[in-house]
């Protein structure tokens, strides 16, 4: 069911949240064994549900009271486990809400439970999770995408109405497209990422994995604005008035896209058609730095993930080893708290940032992402949405990829959309049939800066959704 | 590839402990990601300098502070050891 249709049964007491609630929990009761969407399935979902009922009665319902939502594990609320996908983080309870957390407890939602994600949103598959791997519900033997892939395996499985993930290299827009729902990173500082647990701070993001566009928009209404808890939260008078155009422009970077896989090239090519039908004058963009933008990125996340994460020393909260020293505790919690993929970003962000390469790595990641993020400016001073596949193939299988480069490929298409900072939305265009199944395909969508209305316009065209 | 050494030597920077056979498979790895993201050096020098944002204040005044000690407790239960509520750590000196 989508937040659009729950809320109208809602509203008009067709149903009361408790009942809505219950039949996302026998859901969940029955299929997540299987899919392992969700780390924990919190104990007081129906409490949370009678207090929206009072609230639906008492008339000061919003436009998510009563809701039932999934969270990822890197997003805090108050009280309750938040391990992102970690040991070292096994057992930590939040001590506050994150800023969206408070946004949506103030709507009434219902918090359904955690899901699993790559170990501090590395990765790109949910493989990397400490918990276990999630599965997508398409076909059980590949992955969901990552890291937020048990948000977004969730939705696909209507185990959640909709589910909160975050996206720092395409985190919610790779698993919305190999899961077939639609996934949205806001632009950068739209969301506020107080109560996120870091992972590239230049470049993290909170947003939806949702079934419908008009889903993705009312959840993104809700959490979006200005926060004095996060610097580098957009103040609200830098948002642009929006005009609703006739006639919208939808450019594609060709250059970038010649070596598209033949199958994702078809799918992509009837989309174009279908926007062009449909009144869209597609034309051809030039992004010519876009080819850096996965050696900026990684490089840059790398920086990012390693500084951040020196806060775990098992001292301060999460796990402790005890060693014979100070020292000692710090370098065993570290070594038996974080996964093999954490280990080596931190490892690499410690390299790239050594007096000697500094220069040679991080100074250049940063002058790429200069010019990538001109490139976009340049771009949307004539067209107002740049299309591409969300991915370079449909979603793999467990283990297919077990060398972290190819992994890191993986990203191709969505790391560069982050470095500029520009929301993207990934929006289901299709399925292929891969050894006899239909694997859902994505085409993501991108704007410029806090112009979603523009992504949820097109999205909405594309769906055919009012 | 990359030398044994420099792994060793950015698991002391990092303060992790690392296993033989994982900077064996690090050495590896680390060899074709650098390689891969050597292909920056294509941009010529000083191309192009990052530019800062809008600058504008992001500090907040200083200006109705929580009540002493409203978080002190939920703190206190996730520290790993902790004295009378202290945060307990190894001597250093």
């Amino acid at each position: 069911m989508t937040i659009s249709e729950a809320r109208a049964k809602l509203d008009a007491g067709d149903v009361t949240a408790v009942k809505l609630a219950q039949t996302y929990l026998d859901a969940i009761k029955k299929s997540n064994d299987d899919l392992n969407a969700y780390l924990e399935v919190f104990d007081d979902v129906l409490e949370q549900a009678k207090a929206a009922d009072k609230k639906i009665e008492k008339g000061e319902s919003g436009p998510l009271t009563g809701i039932p939502i999934g969270v990822k594990d890197n997003i805090l609320i108050k009280g309750r486990t938040a391990s992102a996908g970690s040991k070292i983080l096994e057992t930590y309870t939040a001590t506050y809400d994150a800023t969206v957390t408070k946004k949506l407890k103030d709507q009434g939602v219902v918090f359904l439970g955690r899901t699993n994600c790559d170990e501090f949103a590395m990765g790109s598959s949910t493989e990397n999770s400490a918990y276990g791997v999630t599965k997508n519900p398409h076909d059980e033997s590949r992955v969901p995408g990552g890291t937020s892939g048990g948000s977004a395996a969730a939705v696909a499985a209507e185990l959640a109405t909709v589910a909160l993930g975050s996206d720092t290299g395409g985190s919610i827009r790779q698993p919305g497209s190999f899961c077939g729902v639609v996934g949205l990173k806001p632009t950068y500082g739209s969301v506020s990422r107080s109560g996120l647990m870091a992972q590239g701070s230049s470049l993290d993001v909170i947003g939806p994995l949702a079934q419908t566009v008009t889903d993705a928009e009312t959840v993104f209404s809700a959490i979006k604005g200005h926060d004095t808890m996060d610097s580098t939260s957009v103040p609200n008078n830098l948002y642009p008035t929006v005009a609703e155009k006739k006639t919208l422009f939808m450019g594609v970077p060709r250059d970038f896209l010649k070596d598209l896989d033949p199958v994702i090239a078809a799918s992509f090519d009837d989309a174009l058609e279908k926007y062009a039908r449909i009144g869209y004058e597609v034309v051809d963009v030039d992004l010519p730095h876009i080819r850096h933008a996965l050696a900026s990125y990684y490089v840059i996340m790398f920086a990012e993930s390693s500084t951040n994460l020196s806060r775990f020393d098992g001292v301060k909260y999460g796990l402790h080893e005890e060693g014979a020293t100070l020292l000692d505790d710090y370098v065993q919690t570290r070594a038996s708290g974080f996964g093999a993929e954490v280990r080596r970003r931190i490892l690499l962000g410690t390299y790239v940032l050594s007096a000697g390469y500094y220069d040679a790595y991080y100074g250049k990641a940063t002058q790429a992402r200069e010019l990538i993020r001109e490139d976009f400016n340049g771009a949307f001073g004539s067209v107002d949405v740049i299309a591409m596949p969300t991915t370079p193939t449909p979603a793999f299988k467990i283990g297919e990829k077990n060398d972290p480069l190819s992994m890191y490929l993986a990203d191709i298409f969505t790391v560069p959309v982050s470095l500029a900072g520009n929301p993207g939305m990934s929006v289901p265009m299709g399925t292929t049939s891969v050894d006899g199944t239909e694997l859902p395909l994505g085409i993501q969508l991108v704007a410029d800066h806090l112009h979603e209305d523009r992504l949820f316009q097109a999205g909405k065209d594309f769906l055919d959704e009012k | 590839m990359i030398e044994k050494k420099e792994i060793e030597e950015l698991g002391a920077l990092a303060r992790i402990k690392l296993t033989d056979k994982e900077i064996e498979g690090f050495q590896k790895e680390f060899g074709d990601i650098l390689s891969y993201i050597s292909e920056l050096s294509v941009i010529a020098r000083k191309e192009k300098e990052p530019k800062a944002g809008t600058v504008y204040n992001v500090l907040r005044e200083d200006e109705n502070p929580h009540e002493s000690g409203v978080y002190t407790d939920d703190l206190l239960q996730e520290m790993p050891q902790s004295e009378n509520g202290y945060l307990k750590v190894k001597k250093i000196l």
